[in-house]
C-alpha cells in the first residue's frame, strides 16, 4: 500500500492551521504505511538569492548548535537554522554545490532533503504518528503541504528511503505504487550526469520528471512524457512553489480521492483522511480520472 | 409509531463514539433476535467494511461518505448509503439491495451473486467486475474495464462508458444509454429485442430511476474468447 496526502490552501485564512489540519490527515494514514512518513511543506518564500536547505541528521541526538556555529566559521555566511529534532532548516546564500561539498567533508551523515526558496522537508522512518508528534507537523504553516506514508515493497526501509522524494529545487513528489522499469530510467538519467540518492523506483519518476522541467517542459509536459516512458502503477502527488499536481497510471490501480472547496484542496488516498476538514460536506468530492492531470495553483 | 415503539423497532448508530466492529457485531448476532426493523448509522467519515456480512432483512441506512467494502456479501438486508462510498461497494452481494446516493468507486459490486446495487451518481473503473448474477444499474458513468469478466447478471448503465467495457464477457448483459469510448475483448453491440427494453425497464423500476428505458445498447458476449477451439493454431 501507502498513502497520499496533499493540502492547498487557497486563500490566507487558513494557512496557520496548514499544520493543524495536515497532521490528522497524516496520522490517518498511517494505516496505510507504518513503516515512515514524510511531509514536504511549501512556505513564504526567502528572498531572491537565498535557499533554504532542509537537513536531517542520522545521529540522534544531534548537536545542531555546533553544527550551525562550524558552517558560519567555515563558510564565513550567516545562515539563520531553525531546529526541530533531528530535523533543520538553514536559509542562506551559499550557493548549492559549495553547501553540498562543505556538508559532504564535515558532516557527511547529515542528510540534504530538500532545496529551495520555498519547500521545507521533513522525513523518517518510524510510525507516522510518532514521527508528526516528534516533528510538531501540527505547527507548520504554509500554502501547501504533500505527505506521504509508506509500505515499503521495493527497497529498504530507511529514513533517505522515505517519501517525499525531491530533484533540483522547489519540486517534490509522493508516489503510491511501484514503478517497473525504475533501472533503465535511471541508467538513461544516470549516463545525462544526474546523480541518484537511493535505489527506490519513486526516485527515478522523480528525477526524471525534474530532468524533463530542466529541459524546458512545465511539469504538465514533463508527465505527459512520462506516461511513454514510466512503466508500471502509480498514483503521484507533486508540488512546486505554485502548484500542486496529480496523476494515476492508465489502470488506475492505486487509490486517490480528491476534495475541493472555496478555501482548499485535498488529496488523500482514502476519503477518511479528509473527514475533519472544516466545509468537507459541502466540497466537491471526486475521484481522479486514470492518465489525467489535475493542477491546482492557490 | 410512538416513541417506545420506535426504541424497540429502530436503532442508532454513531461511528464518531462507536466503532464499526462493535456496530457489525450488533448487526451479526443482536439484531437477528431484536425486533429491529431499521438501522441508522452516523457519521461514516470513510470508514471500512460498514455493515458488511449482513443476513436479515433490515433496512439500514447509513449517512455520510462511505469507506471501503460497505455492505459486502449483504445477504436479505436493504442498506442505503446517502454519501460516496470507496471500493468495493456491495462485493459478492448475494440478495437484497445496497443504494449510493453519490458516486462509487472502483469495483462497485465485483462478484455479485444476486441482489441489486444502485450508484446514484457515477461508479469508477472495474464497475461489476467478475458478476455472477446480481443486477447492478448506474444512474450516472462507469470507468475502464466495467464488467470485466461478468459471467451472469445485468449492468445498466444510464450514463457513459469508460474503456475495454465487457472485457472478456461471459454471459452477463450490459445496456448503456450513453457514450461507450471502446469495447473491451469479445464484447460486441447486439440488437435491443423486446426482451431487453423490458429487462432495462424492470431495473429501471427496481431501481427508482428515473428516465426512460428505450435507447441503451446492448453489450453482450461474441462467445470466441472462451470456447476451445482447437483449429486455432496456438502457441505457448
Amino acid at each position: 500500500m501507502c498513502g497520499i496526502i496533499g493540502l492547498m490552501l487557497k486563500k490566507p485564512g487558513l494557512r496557520a492551521a496548514l499544520g493543524e489540519l495536515v497532521t490528522p490527515m497524516i496520522d490517518c494514514m498511517g494505516s496505510r504505511g507504518p513503516d515512515s512518513a514524510g511531509l514536504a511543506v511549501f512556505g513564504e518564500p526567502v528572498p531572491s538569492g537565498q535557499r533554504r536547505f532542509a537537513l536531517q541528521a542520522a545521529e540522534e541526538p544531534f548537536d545542531w548548535s555546533k553544527f550551525h556555529e562550524d558552517y558560519q566559521r567555515d563558510t564565513q555566511t550567516p545562515g539563520p537554522i531553525q531546529v526541530t529534532d533531528n530535523h533543520a532548516s538553514i536559509v542562506t546564500s551559499t550557493a548549492l554545490p559549495d553547501f553540498q561539498a562543505w556538508l559532504a567533508a564535515a558532516y557527511p551523515r547529515v542528510h540534504l532533503l530538500s532545496v529551495g526558496r520555498a519547500i521545507e522537508m521533513y522525513k523518517d522512518e518510524g510510525l507516522p504518528s510518532d514521527i508528526a508528534d516528534r516533528l510538531h507537523f501540527t505547527r507548520l504553516v504554509g500554502t501547501h503541504a504533500v505527505g506521504h506514508t509508506r509500505m515499503a515493497t521495493e527497497s529498504a526501509v530507511s529514513p533517505a528511503h522515505a517519501h517525499p522524494y525531491t530533484a533540483g529545487e522547489d519540486f517534490c513528489l509522493v508516489h503510491n505504487g511501484s514503478l517497473s522499469n525504475p533501472y533503465s530510467i535511471r541508467r538513461s538519467l544516470e549516463r545525462r550526469g544526474i546523480q541518484f540518492e537511493t535505489d527506490n523506483d519513486t526516485e527515478a519518476g522523480c528525477r526524471f520528471l525534474e530532468w524533463r522541467m530542466r529541459e524546458g517542459d512545465t511539469l504538465e509536459e514533463a508527465i505527459e512524457t512520462s506516461f511513454e516512458e514510466l512503466d508500471g502503477f502509480f498514483t503521484f502527488l507533486m508540488a512546486t512553489s505554485e502548484k500542486m499536481v496529480l496523476v494515476r497510471d492508465a489502470f488506475a490501480c492505486k487509490p486517490a480521492v480528491a476534495a475541493e472547496t472555496d478555501e482548499y484542496v485535498a488529496v488523500s488516498s482514502e476519503f477518511r483522511s479528509l473527514a475533519h476538514l472544516p466545509g468537507i460536506g459541502s466540497a466537491n468530492v471526486f475521484e481522479p480520472a486514470p492518465e489525467q492531470i489535475y493542477s491546482w495553483s492557490f | 409509531m410512538d416513541n417506545h415503539e420506535k426504541t424497540r423497532r429502530e436503532k442508532h448508530f454513531d461511528l464518531l463514539t462507536q466503532s464499526v466492529r462493535d456496530v457489525n457485531q450488533f448487526l451479526h448476532h443482536q439484531l437477528p433476535a431484536s425486533e429491529i426493523e431499521r438501522i441508522e448509522i452516523a457519521n461514516p467519515n470513510g470508514l471500512h467494511s460498514i455493515a458488511a456480512g449482513m443476513d436479515q432483512d433490515v433496512v439500514i441506512d447509513i449517512l455520510g461518505h462511505a469507506g471501503y467494502f460497505i455492505a459486502g456479501m449483504n445477504k436479505q438486508a436493504h442498506v442505503t448509503v446517502h454519501g460516496n462510498v470507496g471500493w468495493s461497494v456491495a462485493e459478492n452481494i448475494m440478495s437484497g439491495t445496497v443504494r449510493v446516493k453519490g458516486h462509487a468507486s472502483e469495483s462497485a459490486g465485483a462478484s455479485g451473486q444476486g441482489g441489486l446495487v444502485i450508484i446514484e451518481g457515477d461508479a469508477s473503473s472495474r464497475c461489476g467486475i467478475s458478476m455472477k448474477g446480481c443486477d447492478l444499474v448506474v444512474g450516472g458513468s462507469v470507468g475502464h474495464f466495467s464488467a470485466f469478466m461478468a459471467q451472469a447478471g445485468t449492468l445498466v448503465v444510464c450514463g457513459d462508458a469508460g474503456p475495454n467495457l465487457g472485457d472478456s464477457l461471459y454471459e452477463a448483459t450490459i445496456y448503456v444509454r450513453g457514450k461507450i469510448d471502446s469495447l473491451g475483448a469479445d464484447a460486441q453491440e447486439e440488437e435491443m429485442q423486446a426482451a431487453d427494453i423490458a429487462k432495462v425497464e424492470q431495473l429501471m423500476a427496481a431501481a427508482d430511476m428515473e428516465g426512460d428505458a428505450s435507447g441503451f445498447k446492448r453489450i453482450a458476449s461474441a462467445r470466441s474468447l472462451y470456447h476451445w477451439n482447437s483449429e486455432d493454431p496456438q502457441e505457448y
